[in-house]
Order: C-alpha cells, then structure tokens, then sequence
C-alpha cells in the first residue's frame, strides 16, 4: 500500500500549482491512472480522503480515469489491450511489444478558487 | 473568488523520477553499478548479498544500501562480511524512494565498483519506484511458489534480472523452475533469469559473472 505517498506526492504537486496560480482553494482533481501502473484506483481514493482533511482540498472531489494497459506489436502493428499483462501479440504471436498506455500516473487538471482580478 | 480550471499534466511520481535520473547520472558517471534488490520478505536477499561480498572481494568494491522498516540487523550482517552498509530505516513505508537514497550521497565513497540497494521486502510498492538504479533484480524463492510472476507482474515486468533463489530446497517442493521462468518471460520478454543458492553456492558464480559483464559495458559506455 503504497497509494498514502503517491497521494503524498500529488498534494506537493496541487500545493505548487495553487500557489503558482495564486489560489486559495482545490475543488477537482482528475488523475489519469493506468492499470498497470502499480496503484489501485480505489486505495488511492481512501488515501485522498484520508490526505485531504483540514488542507487546501478538504472539499476537493477526485476524478479518477483508469487507463487500460495497452500495447502494440511490433513485428505485425496490432494495437491491443493486456489485462493479464502476457506480452505475447494476440494476432501473431511475437514477444516484441511496446507500451503505449497503462503504465502511467498523472495528474491531469484541477479546478481552484482563485481571487476575482485573476486572469 | 472564482472558480478556475488549471491543466497540469503531470506526473505524480515525476519528483521521484527527477531525483532517481539524477543518482542515476552521478552514479554512472563515478563507474559504479547500481543494483536495486526486490523480492517478498525472506526470499534471500541479505543472505545472496553475503556470498556476492565473498565472490567479488577483494577484486572488486562493493558496498549496501539496506531498507528496511524496522532494526539495523541487515545492516549489521553486511558490516560483518567488511562490506560498507547504511541501514534505511522507513518507520512503516512499504518502499524505499528515491530521495532517501539521495540523503546518503555524500556518504557514498567514489571508488566503488557495485552498490548494491536492498529494497524493503516486498513485491508490490517498491516495484513502483525508481531509485537511479542502472540494474534491477527481483528474486523468487522456491518456498514461495512459482506463481508469483503472474501474481505479481509489475516486480517482474519492471526488472532486468530474476533470480530464483533457495534452488537447494526445490527438490523438497513442489517448486516449477520452468513454469516460474515461463510465465516470468510472458511479462517481460528481455529478463535474464539465474537459478542460485546462497546455501549451498548453485549459480552464485553465473550472477556475479553477469554483474562484472554489466559493470564493463557500463565503463566501456563512459570511456
């Protein structure tokens, strides 16, 4: 259970931005989270609303949209998705698969109170 | 006040990153191997350290980074064998990060051939986390099945080596080697996989030989 610091490192994140934008409030957080990413989806969101109290984000909601693991095969360009994580090209067989999607974990947009002459 | 919406687009593990690039960099710049251990909690990685120290000295230099969540024991264990050994103690974390490794830079003498990184036990979290390393290997003890690699994909998909360690008590278990290297190899094609005991010496010598490899390339790249 690892979610507490990845949540740890988002808040670093959330604070950096706020006060970049000079803002006083964190109302949405949408994350990207791939499903081969190491973290569990719903664990993170127990972490968030454990994390979130008494901060910049206590009334915070979070979007969480889980990104399926996907790949493509590089002997014959078949795009697929891997649930079980098998590296192994459903069309022709080939081991020799590349990632594209599922493995990463990114905080997408966040929606802030910011003072009314901010542009 | 008003409500504004900022795209970010960033990585939550992107500080981690930055710091692991940056260990990664010095460290391969000094001519030394970094080598992050994983595996669950007791399937030998202490024990392997001991008869790599035995293997590679006095030709070679190594020393340890130990994590774990309690006591200095691991730490002390290398100390014995006359191996340099700072002891991470995580108080609860499940991993080790990056920066706690970037806290013992300074420490780090400039000479060393190997550096080895025990991770904290386990084969979930730690998988998650770059630590600047240049090579990765998770071991697999034969008393924890051989179905760990499916159980667990990210360690094994994340590795470069996979090191099936107690091989003297396979024949006392229902222990697949090849099942555990197949579906291993199904996650992560380019794995290089090393049967061993640190017991009893099996395949000790095939390991340490794949790390002098590993740390020539690496000095080779350098020159």
């Amino acid at each position: 259970m690892h979610e507490l610091s990845v949540v740890a490192g988002l808040f670093d994140i959330l604070e950096e931005k706020l006060k970049e934008q000079k803002g006083s409030r964190v109302f949405y957080v949408k994350l990207k989270v791939g499903l081969f990413s190491g973290v569990v989806p719903e664990l993170l969101r127990t972490a968030f609303d454990m994390y979130k109290k008494d901060t910049f984000a206590e009334d915070a909601e979070l979007d969480i949209e889980e990104v399926p693991y996907k790949v493509r095969c590089q002997n014959c360009g078949t795009q697929m998705i891997k649930d079980d994580f098998v590296l192994v090209c459903d069309n022709c067989g080939s081991t020799d698969l590349i990632t594209l999607d599922g493995t990463e974990m990114f905080l997408e947009r966040m929606e802030i109170e910011v003072p009314d002459q901010s542009s | 006040m008003k409500k504004k919406e900022v795209l970010v687009l960033e990585d939550l593990l992107g500080s981690n990153k930055k710091i692991a690039a940056g260990i990664r960099r010095e460290l391969t710049s000094k001519g030394i191997l970094t080598i992050n251990l994983l595996s669950s909690p007791g399937a030998g990685k202490t024990s392997l350290l001991e008869v790599i120290s035995e293997n590679l000295s006095p030709e070679f230099k190594m020393a340890v980074i130990e994590g774990d969540i309690e006591t200095e024991r691991d730490a002390e264990r290398i100390r014995a064998k006359g191996i340099p050994a700072w002891q991470i103690v995580t108080g609860g974390a499940c991993h080790l990060e990056a920066k706690m490794v970037g806290k013992l830079f300074p420490e780090i003498p400039p000479d060393l051939d190997f550096l080895f990184i025990e991770n904290v036990g386990n084969l979930v979290c730690p998988a998650g986390y770059d630590l600047g390393e240049r090579l990765r290997c998770v071991l697999l003890s034969t008393p924890e099945g051989d179905d760990k690699p499916k159980k667990y994909p990210k360690a094994f998909a994340t590795s470069h080596c996979m090191i099936i360690s107690k091989a003297d008590l396979a024949p006392h278990l229902p222990f697949d080697a090849e099942r555990a290297k197949r579906e291993a190899l199904e996650i992560n094609p380019g794995l290089e996989v090393f049967v061993l005991s640190s017991l009893d010496g099996t395949g000790v010598e095939a390991f340490t030989a794949h790390l002098k490899k590993a740390l020539h390339e690496l000095r080779r790249n350098n020159a």
